[in-house]
């Protein structure tokens, strides 16, 4: 596991551990898994199978929340607490869940049609209020379980079911809009990078907070290739912009002396741009650092991915900062206004008969 | 001078002027004062959706209604025997609420030719002879309150705002009220403005002696204390006892309780009351929506603890979706509709029950949910403790339908003993239920989440944290027993039957119907619920006195009906629902029980009214036995008049 967080994680504390030996195998349930052959949902299926057992958390506290969606049938292949809600309110009922018991470990499974159209306002909420959950944004760019039409995050122009001339809708970035709400960890991964997966999985969990990992999907049957660019190995030093914390950010094929290519600079607008390393000294390349508290330098990275056809993205940690999280927050004042109080039955009496009275005798 | 001193049997107060000038907090405590004297009493605040309407037009005015009594009383009363007026827009809003012959005390400091139009009269109603009919008083209660905190250096602005207590002291003293507990409010609710608490202490004890020297007001009024069953007694609102409901529910069994809520009139309060009692464990979470509201609160049932919902119908339509998620994965949810005027934005601050039909049906799917109705503001609080029995002990979504009328009206209540309380037990599974063979045919346990209690037919509620019971549960239709996903057709029918048959499943535990037939003659009984009880029962009353017999019967449960509904009705000549709706209860006793119901109906924002209802009861009584006309009922033809 790759992460910089001390054990036992932030994200995970109050959330009973084990040391059993756990594998991939129990946290499998005994539903066949029915996604296309060919799904990206698969491969991050099984990346989460493996790596749950690395938290050494007494499954019964794990709890796995999805919308509506292909990949919203998530929970079900899992052998812990699920519930596979409706579309788009995952968020809110997870919300629920990790505010009620500080000793669960709470996930949300979601699609980019289910998290950033019809649940969107659930979404960004979640995310300002910094609920202690993590949150596996599945972006196909496409609509599956509806055979085909266009999401908010296909490309302008998408031809598909519903737009036979062309989308004329501009797509969300999850990445940007996580960031403008404000969430205190934003990660970008692949579904066919399992270690890259992993990782970002590993950091997400030792987040206390709400973590937002858009995860790139591909969807064989209605959106397929749609990541080609950055999983092609003809293509991929050139698409993604790898995100290290501590490291200056380069990228692209190799020159003649082994060195990446291209890097990234602050810009003259205050943004970012890519630059030909052999023209900029390194020093002034940009160093990484996901856990500066201001979003600014983290949005200006987020909008170096495509909106169109995928052919560049940064990927990797974004944000990880901390901030109080409204689920601790909320259960703190539980905890203060209970402090030293009676026992509940006779302060159920006393506060019924609060207020003027009278008897009648 | 020696007043002369008259005794009343009950008396009905309206409080009226700009929504600005503390109408609310006046009747308020005049009501506290009244229930500290002893008498019955019940109340009706009627206030503008507008915070603030523009001062002095008849959209800003607000009023509060005190019936008050020596007597056990049911409703606030149809019509004020005395209406205090603070400006012109109060008196011209309310006056064609006032029968001749009452009282009417006017504050006429702001009949100005300005204000005068801002009301829209012609003239000034205090000059010319358009109240010869009434007992009229004016006084320019305004300019005396000013006068008599002159000693605090408030601002005349400042000086001027404590004229409601000074109406409060002359109110008070012409009734007899006790000022102690009002004079305690007061010190309490200013203490940190030592200036304006005694303007307003001297205010209202200026109002108070101007009653007491005046040659303005001959005659003070006695209403004696009521006889009412031995107990402590508190006056309380139906949105507070609401609340109190969900914390002894709470607190019975054992469960945390989350709301998970989105403010909307007139359910704001049980948000605001809740959220002061964290000590019980309770958790309110205000949402960004009305949908992630009824979410979070599913959630948290889901994670073990009891989730309660609030809104009013607007917030009923968008929480639809997850009322069906509820019944799907049988999870415990109380949902409280506090109704209001609709459809739509509709009257968000005036009462009417008119989401009956909503809450029965108002989702996608055969998606059945249990109802449950407050009759009354105090009965609020047994109510929310029934809505959460069912709900815990069924897993089911439970529909809590208030209104307008009881969250904001109160009555005296009787607190009663929390050993009294029904105890509910969650009875959380703890163990796997099933045995299953594995595939060398040895035995092991597995847990199924849709294996039935066989009483009950509640599923087994086994929450996250509990080893060997993970399991998933969602939207999609679910397998009998085991819980996996199908899309078996005859499993589909049987899981639909058998939801239904949890929800009928709940009129076992129901205790008999109370049916009120004082002789055990009447050919016709009325049937209602929800706030019309006060309104009906008074009906009933006025009927009998005149010599009439009809019988009452209210429904708590409206569904599943109890068992004994059908024999009931099955008893009387003719059958009559009055409801503020256009026949919601109506079409739903017709459809179960064949029954061709008389409605009575009306949706105009108020409480029904008492004495229009009892002639209807008595043509009704009438057609069915020959027997009656409809002046029996003893009411005048001004109460005809307005029957629409």
């Amino acid at each position: 596991m790759t992460t910089t967080e001390p054990l036992p994680f932030p994200g995970l504390k109050g959330v009973p551990t084990t040391d059993e030996k756990q594998t991939g195998k129990d946290f499998t349930s005994n539903q066949e898994v029915r996604w296309c052959p060919g799904c990206g949902d698969y491969a991050v299926l099984k990346a989460v199978q493996s790596f749950l057992p690395d938290l050494g958390l007494l499954r019964e506290n794990i709890v796995f929340v999805s919308g509506i969606g292909c990949s919203s049938r998530f929970p079900y292949y899992l052998e812990t607490y699920g519930m596979h809600s409706i579309h788009g309110r995952a968020p809110a009922i997870a919300t629920g869940i990790a505010t009620a018991r500080e000793d669960l470990s709470v996930w949300v499974v979601t699609g980019d049609g289910d998290a950033l159209s019809i649940g969107g306002n659930h979404l960004i909420h979640a995310m300002r209020r910094n609920v202690n959950m993590t949150i596996l944004l599945f972006n196909n760019r496409i609509y599956g379980l509806t055979k085909g039409q266009y999401s908010p995050t296909s490309e302008p122009g998408k031809v598909t079911k519903s737009t036979p001339a062309g989308s004329v809708d501009h797509p969300f970035n999850p990445v940007s809009l996580a960031l403008g709400a404000e969430a205190t960890f934003v990660a970008r991964t692949i579904d066919s990078d399992r270690k890259h997966l992993t990782s970002v999985l590993a950091a997400a969990a030792a987040h206390r907070g709400t973590s937002l990992v858009e995860i790139y999907q591909n969807c064989p049957i209605f959106n397929d290739g749609a990541f080609d660019a950055i999983k092609n190995p003809d293509t991929k030093a050139d698409a993604i912009i790898p995100l290290v914390q501590g490291e200056p950010i380069r990228f692209g094929h190799l020159r003649e002396d082994g060195q990446p290519s291209k890097g990234i600079v602050r810009s003259a607008t205050g943004g970012v741009e890519v630059v030909d390393t052999a023209e900029v000294p390194e020093a002034d390349l940009l160093v990484h650092d996901a856990h500066v508290d201001d979003p600014t330098t983290a949005f200006a990275l987020s909008r170096l991915t495509d909106a169109g056809v995928l052919h560049q993205s940064p990927i990797g940690i974004f944000r990880s900062v901390e901030r109080p999280t409204y689920d601790d927050q909320a259960r703190a004042q539980i905890t203060t206004a209970s402090a030293g109080q009676d026992d509940q039955r006779t302060a159920l009496s006393s506060l019924i008969s609060g207020g003027d009275t009278w008897t009648v005798i | 001078m020696t007043k002369q001193v008259k005794q009343l049997d009950r008396v009905i107060i309206r409080f009226a002027g700009d929504s600005g000038d503390g109408m609310q907090l006046t009747g308020d405590r005049f009501t506290q004062e009244s229930a500290a004297f002893g008498n019955d009493l019940q109340t009706l605040p009627n206030f503008p959706a507008e915070i603030r309407a523009p001062q002095g037009t008849l959209p800003g005015v607000s009023s509060f209604q005190v019936h008050f009594a020596d007597h056990d009383i049911l409703t606030p009363g149809d019509s004020p025997d005395v209406l205090v007026a603070m400006n012109p827009a109060a008196l011209k809003a309310n006056l064609p609420d006032m029968k001749p012959g009452t009282s009417i005390i006017v504050d006429s400091h702001d009949f100005s030719a300005r204000n005068l139009i801002k009301a829209g009269y012609a003239g000034n109603p205090l000059e010319d002879d358009s109240l010869a009919d009434y007992a009229l008083t004016v006084v320019d209660l305004t300019g005396m309150t000013v006068a008599a905190v002159k000693e605090f250096g408030l601002s005349r602005k400042d000086a001027a705002r404590a004229k409601n207590m000074f109406a409060l002291g002359l109110l008070s003293w012409m009734y007899g009220r006790p000022t102690e507990t009002t004079t305690a409010f007061l010190e309490k609710r200013f203490a940190k403005s030592p200036d304006i608490r005694d303007a307003n202490i001297t205010a209202f004890k200026a109002g108070w002696n101007f009653g007491e020297t005046t040659e303005a007001f001959a005659v003070k009024y006695e209403i004696k204390p009521a006889p009412m069953s031995a107990g402590v007694y508190r006056n309380i609102t139906g949105n507070l006892a609401l609340a109190y409901g969900l914390v002894a529910g709470g607190v019975q069994s054992g469960l945390p309780l989350f709301l998970g809520t989105y403010p909307i009139t007139p359910a704001s309060d049980v948000l605001h009351e809740l959220s002061k009692h964290k000590r019980f464990g309770i958790t309110t979470f205000q949402a960004e929506d009305e949908i992630a509201g009824i979410g979070a609160a599913l959630g948290a049932s889901f994670a073990g603890s009891l989730g309660v919902t609030s809104t009013s119908g607007p917030g009923i339509a968008l929480k639809s979706e997850t009322i069906g998620l509820a019944v799907m994965t049988e999870l415990p949810l109380v949902v409280i509709d506090v109704q209001r005027g609709g459809p739509s934005t509709g009257l968000p601050t005036k009462t009417e029950q008119a989401d009956l039909l909503q809450a029965m049906f108002g989702r996608n799917g055969e998606s059945p949910v249990p109802i449950v109705a407050p009759q009354s503001p105090g009965d609020c609080f047994a109510a929310a403790v029934e809505a959460i029995r069912i709900a815990v002990t069924y897993r089911t979504p439970v529909m809590l339908l208030s209104d307008g009328m009881l969250a904001n009206g109160s009555e005296p209540w009787q607190i009663p003993d929390i050993d009294e309380l029904p105890v509910i037990d969650p009875a959380f599974a703890t163990a796997p239920n099933h045995e299953v063979l594995d595939k060398d045919g040895n035995s092991t346990e597995d847990f199924w989440p849709y294996l039935r209690d066989e009483e009950t037919l509640a599923r087994p509620w086994a929450i996250p944290g509990t080893a060997g019971l993970e399991h998933r549960i969602g939207g999609l239709e679910k397998g009998d027993g085991h819980g996996n996903i199908s899309y078996d057709p005859g499993n589909h029918d049987y899981m639909v039957r058998i939801r239904q048959a949890k929800t009928d499943r709940i009129a076992d535990s129901l205790p008999p119907l109370e049916v009120d037939d004082p002789s055990g003659r009447a050919k016709v009984l009325v049937m209602g619920w929800g706030s019309t009880y006060g309104p009906i029962g008074a009906a009933c009353r006025r009927v009998r006195k005149a010599g009439l017999d009809v019988a009452q019967v209210h429904l708590r449960h409206l569904n599943p009906f109890p068992k004994d509904l059908g024999e009931i009705i099955k008893r009387y000549d003719a059958v009559m629902i009055p409801e503020m709706n256009l026949g919601q209860l109506s079409l739903l006793i017709r459809a179960k029980y064949l029954v061709d119901v008389v409605g009575y109906n009306h949706v105009r924002g108020l409480p029904l009214k008492a004495a229009e209802l009892a002639e209807a009861i008595t043509d009704l009584i009438s057609t069915t036995t020959g027997e009656a006309t409809a002046d029996d009922a003893g009411t005048s033809s001004q109460d005809k008049e307005s029957v629409r």
